[in-house]
């Protein structure tokens, strides 16, 4: 099913069985927060793991999803399911205009560029008037699904946020089990070698791209439901670190490893907000490790073990 | 002379005067010289390392709390720290070369950048720690105060004096490498590092100096940002993404290069804040989509 191979499905049903249970036992506005972090996180390692591409700008398409979600529902008074596709809208279409001109470097410069113009977004954010500036965009109704389904309740939002998330998991694991996905992997590997099979590895990272920050738009619309707000924080670029931080120590182009990132980072922070700014230290502290003896990340190293992928 | 600075233009129902636009122009090349600084430190790094260092902007920012600490712990003024500020912090950069970054030259370039990107998280939430954010405040040395008339406008003396300074280190570093032999040993060492060692230099040596050096650089534009910028931690994260996005316009391939375009960005800048204000935060990265849609490998950038 879906290309997963049989370590990976038995995961996948823990994984499942685990959001299943867990809003029973944990506070489900925790949980939505792990949930949508994982979505964005998921959505990142779409491009980082597969395609190789770096993009330290993922918090504008995240944050202007944000925006958008928050916006429409409060102001047009739209329904859930459309307030959020319209943030994931916003986030592929900001995306590949942004990867239009960022795909034309690669590497670091590629980093670098997406880093740019992120902050170019941030600095629209802070200027335009319907983001409210720095106090953002607050008081944020959840609304109805449907047109029915009373979203005020958490569990019912939670239940909504789960089938997003998973929705939005599967259909990552199928693009990259896709044989548009195979490209994705050359293109990782040796670009040059596929640009010579014929392949326009250009358009190939773009749709990519496009696809990354659809989801980004996605799990921040869906964010901004949750929560009820939509701020500055959204789309600064200390969001667009925390989610390569979320990834790498996951494990790069690993399955789970982002949502299993997004367990360990959102946990920590939950824990540590009292603790100011050593959160920012410690966070510092992880990437160095990360980098410096534990690339593969927690569930690279796991299944390095074990010998299996997961 | 007059005449020409009390034209004035409407531009977007701005209304433009020579003389404001000349003005804005001059004080844009103060962040003009730290774009240069900085983004001159990078591209000697890249060039050696093979590394973007992220740490850039925390670094610089180290500078100004070395020379804050210098008059408030022991005394030493703004004249002393200008040299001794960049040394102390070039050497904690040389340790850090020697006991973390040395460990990434096999790997793959975006390691470097994580690993830099983290060192910058972990000294940006230290000071942030101990000093708080809200800032310290560093006099402006004696002599260096006040303003003198240029011939269209009062320009504060300290500022003409970063510009120079700025300037000045900036065009020796560029001499260093394009004119000495040790300049010429390192960008032979950038072309093809492992001949270079073949002939009996000490190539990690080479290597840990540039990026000693480079450091220093951004130690150096630290300390002239202190007086200016009220010293706080966070200093450094608003240069650097515009310092990044520089790098993008002038590519890392050239010296100069990068010391024109630091330059040449910040007088742009600066002159936006006439015509239309809301801009003037955004101008640097509007460029940057120019030049990547007509020369997307920089203004004097080589390949990739």
């Amino acid at each position: 099913m879906f290309g997963f191979s049989r370590p990976q499905l038995i995961a996948f049903l823990a994984m499942v069985a685990l959001i299943v249970i867990c809003p029973f036992i944990l506070y489900p506005v925790f949980l939505m927060r792990v949930l949508t972090t994982a979505l964005f996180a998921c959505a990142f390692n779409l491009m980082i793991g597969y395609v190789g591409l770096l993009s330290f700008g993922q918090a504008a398409f995240y944050g202007m999803g944000a925006y958008v979600s928050a916006w429409t529902i409060k102001n047009w008074h739209v329904d859930a399911s459309i307030a959020i596709a319209l943030g994931g809208l916003t986030g592929g279409v900001l995306g590949l205009a942004l990867g239009y001109l960022a795909i034309r470097r690669s590497g670091i410069y590629f980093a670098m560029i997406t880093l740019a113009l992120a902050q170019m977004v941030y600095f629209f954010c802070l200027e335009a008037p319907f983001t409210g500036g720095e106090d953002g965009i607050q008081q944020v109704p959840r609304g109805f699904l449907f047109g029915f389904i009373d979203l005020s309740k958490d569990m019912t939002m939670y239940w909504l946020v789960a089938a997003v998330f998973l929705g939005g998991f599967l259909l990552i694991h199928r693009i990259i089990h896709s044989p548009f996905g195979q490209v994705l992997k050359g293109i990782r590997e040796n670009e040059p070698r596929t640009t010579s099979l014929g392949y326009r590895t250009d358009d190939y990272k773009l749709i990519a791209f496009v696809l990354s920050c659809t989801l980004a738009g996605v799990a921040g619309g869906t964010k901004a439901l949750v929560f009820g707000i939509a701020t500055l924080t959204d789309v600064n670029s200390s969001t667009s670190g925390e989610i390569v931080l979320t990834t790498l120590l996951g494990g790069l182009g690993t399955v789970f490893g982002p949502a299993v990132g997004a367990v360990v980072i959102t946990t920590m922070e939950n824990y540590l907000a009292q603790m100011g700014a050593w959160v920012t230290v410690i966070q510092g502290a992880i990437f160095m490790f990360c980098v410096l003896s534990f690339r593969r990340g927690i569930l690279g190293e796991i299944g390095n073990l074990l010998k299996i992928k997961l | 002379m007059q005449a020409i600075l009390s034209y004035s233009f409407s531009f977007f129902g701005t209304n433009v005067t020579i003389a404001a636009l000349l003005g804005q122009g001059t004080l844009g090349l103060i962040n003009g010289a730290f774009y240069a600084c900085l983004s001159l430190g990078l591209a000697v790094i890249f060039g050696m390392l093979n590394i973007i260092n992220f740490a850039h902007g925390a670094l610089f920012m180290m500078g100004a709390f070395a020379s804050w600490m210098l008059l408030n712990y022991l005394g030493i003024g703004y004249f002393p720290s200008l040299i001794l500020s960049p040394l102390l912090v070039g050497l904690f950069g040389i340790f850090l070369e020697k006991t973390i970054i040395s460990r990434l030259y096999k790997l793959d370039h975006l390691y470097g950048l994580l690993l830099t990107f983290g060192l910058a998280l972990v000294i940006q939430g230290l000071f942030r720690n101990y000093y708080g954010s809200s800032g310290l405040p560093y006099q402006i040395p004696h002599v260096l105060q006040g303003a003198t008339y240029i011939g269209f406008m009062y320009m504060p003396n300290y500022r003409g004096w970063v510009v120079l300074a700025a300037l000045f280190v900036c065009l020796a570093t560029w001499a260093i490498i394009e004119k000495t032999s040790l300049g010429a040993t390192l960008r032979a060492a950038t072309e093809n590092a492992p001949l270079v060692q073949a002939f009996g230099v000490n190539v990690p040596r080479l290597i840990t100096l540039t990026y000693g050096g480079g450091i220093a650089l951004a130690a150096f534009a630290g300390v002239l940002a202190a007086p200016i910028y009220s010293v706080n931690p966070n200093m450094g994260d608003n240069f650097i993404n515009i310092v990044f996005a520089v790098v993008v316009i002038g590519g890392m391939g050239s010296i100069m290069g990068s010391i024109v375009t630091g330059f040449a960005l910040g007088v742009i800048e600066g002159m936006t804040k006439v015509v239309y204000p809301q801009a003037s935060a955004t101008v640097v990265f509007v460029v940057m989509v120019i030049v990547l849609l007509t020369k997307p490998r920089g203004l004097f950038g080589k390949a990739a």
